[in-house]
């Protein structure tokens, strides 16, 4: 009797709880995340090179723009990376430590990456999803519109511009931003047109929710996981577009640098038995890109476990 | 009374572009549904009945307006639902709800039970407190038979008959007047499906609201609904109170579908007769001529054909759309 009693003062206890807390999607996929141990190297890869891209600078001993005279025409020898001078990384061909122009240029690779890619999940996400949603002729103008700028030769118009308009890291982030959102956008209608024929969006709409609201809150969520898995790899994507302009000497502007810039100087440098000027950011170029891939595959396999 | 819906002559028509025709080739007109008529008394069940393809859901969504109806009225509390406005269409479904037939393609993955049934109130109800919309979507989930405490959780973590009494409790936080029910019991589980129609049965005598229930299976529908509509291709068959339908069909079509509920007796169930239908469900592009019902009826005459044989004979309380009918005791249902 006492125990029964005892029972219920528990039972009700445990009902008095707060309420439960439910396992979403995303915690199942965080969770599948973190068992992917490659995923989870990458990352901390990933973690590893913002930290120095960010922070990098601190450790520098020379400001990035800083020649170093006394090592003119003695690069070769006297510019070895070593502690000792301070120069971890040596010096590039003009005399600059090449520790602080790394860590300038990858900075610079990052920020060009994550941009695009931002443009690409707002844009290329919203475009699509109402151009999926809405349908009809709506969908028939907005994905010819995408047709049409996809077809004009990017790398070509962006150079272009480069030219026309000078070459400044606002026109680079403005060409990467304009053509990043395509695929984006395509991707993004081609789900919401599988998304948009559920009960859930049909009730929904039974309901009275406004069409935005329900691209915003039903079709887009829905939308996140592809989203996320296709942006982790169009940041490598777009910086090694930025590379390759940066490579043909468009890119960025001098005193500023990216990587792509750094590898390009470092290259013509090959013959003089410096190959540190391009080793260095080489090294940290390879291990950004495989990290974003790694990261993006552990995304995908955690998203959507069906498509493995 | 007046009727609280009351739908006249409703014909329901969607554009059907053939495969590979040209942009500028004039679509295809299938006909969904036609010449509909029914009125629902306030509190009342009404069964919509037929097999898949029938046009059931499209009058569902015609009621609801998702779906435009192309002739008839549909009038809702005194407002015919063509003529309403985007706006007042969107206002008009907080009176009217949906139950849907997939359980949990019904219920948004990403969103916590407690923001789905939250929905309906926070979108017509925008001014609602937090603390007032937890409340409610307390209450109509104890209503339904779900702890209110697992309003943290989402819809993959339930089971498909829980799943169901979520969809049913977003049916019902903005208390409405009609709800629609379409197929909410075929995905279930047989036991389940008895709990989900006794809860609609109960809730709906509770909250006095009026259903419309739909289903393909007759025994289903019988329990839950005071008059039954029998649908083929979009038309009427068969009208009338749910016990006269179901004890005697006159339709040689509900006479069909009564037969196909099996009996949960082996020697009744071997011993009954059995007017099987052949064949499947024509084309709604290209209906069959005069009665919709003839290319699979067992009793067609060669008349069945001629224009203007489907039309309506009353008897009793029993609309019948068939002029070669008979009464026939079903044995069971």
């Amino acid at each position: 009797m006492k125990l029964a009693q005892r029972d219920a003062v528990l039972l009700e206890e445990t009902m008095g709880l707060a309420e439960i807390r439910g396992r979403s999607l995303w915690a199942d996929a965080r969770g599948r995340f973190i068992r992917n141990k490659a995923a989870v190297a990458g990352l901390v890869v990933l973690v590893l090179v913002a930290l120095f891209a960010f922070f990098g600078q601190v450790l520098a001993q020379y400001e990035p723009q800083h020649v170093d005279f006394s090592l003119m025409g003695a690069n070769a020898w006297r510019g070895v990376p070593s502690l000792e001078t301070g120069h971890y990384f040596g010096v590039d061909s003009d005399g600059r430590d090449l520790f602080a122009r790394t860590v300038q240029g990858t900075r610079i690779s990052l920020l060009v990456g994550i941009v695009g890619a931002l443009v690409a999940v707002v844009v290329g996400t919203l475009y699509g999803a109402v151009a999926g949603y809405v349908g009809g002729r709506t969908d028939q103008v907005m994905m010819r519109t995408v047709d049409i700028l996809m077809s004009i030769p990017f790398m070509f118009v962006l150079i272009l511009m480069l030219v026309i308009f000078g070459r400044s890291i606002f026109m680079l982030f403005l060409g990467i931003g304009l053509i990043s959102w395509l695929d984006m956008s395509r991707i993004a209608r081609g789900q919401t047109l599988s998304i948009k024929n559920k009960e859930f969006v049909e009730a929904a709409v039974a309901t009275g929710v406004r069409p935005f609201t329900i691209i915003l809150r039903h079709v887009v969520p829905n939308l996140a996981g592809i989203v996320i898995v296709y942006s982790t790899l169009l940041v490598p994507q777009m910086i090694i577009f930025e590379s390759f302009i940066s490579y043909l000497g468009l890119g960025v502007q001098e005193p500023m640098t990216s990587l792509g810039a750094l590898i390009n100087q470092g290259a013509s440098q090959m013959n003089n038995g410096t190959l540190w000027m391009m080793g260095f950011p080489l090294f940290f170029f390879l291990i950004t890109l495989f990290a974003f891939f790694f990261v993006g595959d552990g995304l995908r396999d955690a998203l959507d476990p069906k498509d493995r | 009374m007046s009727p609280i819906l009351s739908v006249t002559d409703l014909s329901v028509t969607f554009d059907v572009r053939p495969p590979g025709a040209w942009p500028w080739t004039p679509p295809l007109k299938l006909q969904a549904v036609g010449g509909l008529s029914f009125d629902i008394e306030p509190g009342e069940t009404l069964g919509l009945v037929g097999e898949s393809g029938s046009g059931k859901s499209t009058v569902a969504r015609a009621i609801i307006g998702t779906v435009p109806h192309s002739g008839g009225r549909i009038v809702f509390d005194g407002k015919e639902i063509g003529a309403m406005s985007e706006s007042a269409r969107r206002r008009h479904r907080k009176d009217v709800q949906m139950v849907f037939q997939d359980p949990l393609a019904a219920l948004n993955p990403r969103m916590t039970v407690g923001d789905i049934v939250a929905e309906p109130l926070v979108t017509h109800h925008p001014e609602v407190e937090r603390a007032e919309v937890k409340r409610r979507v307390g209450e109509i989930m104890e209503r339904v038979g779900l702890l209110p405490n697992l309003v943290n959780r989402y819809p993959h973590e339930f089971s498909g008959g829980q799943c169901q009494r979520i969809g049913i409790a977003r049916a019902l936080v903005m208390r409405p007047k009609l709800l629609i029910c379409d197929e909410p019991v075929s995905a279930l589980d047989v036991s389940v499906q008895a709990q989900v129609v006794n809860l609609l049965k109960e809730i709906q005598a509770d909250m006095g609201l009026s259903m419309i229930f739909i289903a393909h299976d007759l025994s289903v529908v019988k329990h839950i609904s005071t008059r039954i509509v029998v649908m083929y291709l979009g038309r009427i068959m068969e009208a009338g109170p749910a016990q006269e339908i179901t004890r005697r069909p006159r339709h040689p079509y509900t006479q069909a579908l009564i037969s196909s509920v099996p009996i949960p007796d082996p020697v009744l169930e071997k011993a009954r007769p059995r007017p099987i239908l052949e064949g499947e469900l024509p084309s709604p592009l290209n209906p069959p001529s005069g009665c919709v019902f003839r290319t699979r009826c067992p009793k067609a005459q060669p008349d069945c054909a001629e224009p203007g044989r489907d039309r309506m004979d009353r008897e009793g309380g029993v609309l019948v759309n068939c002029t070669y009918h008979e009464v026939r005791d079903a044995l069971a249902v």
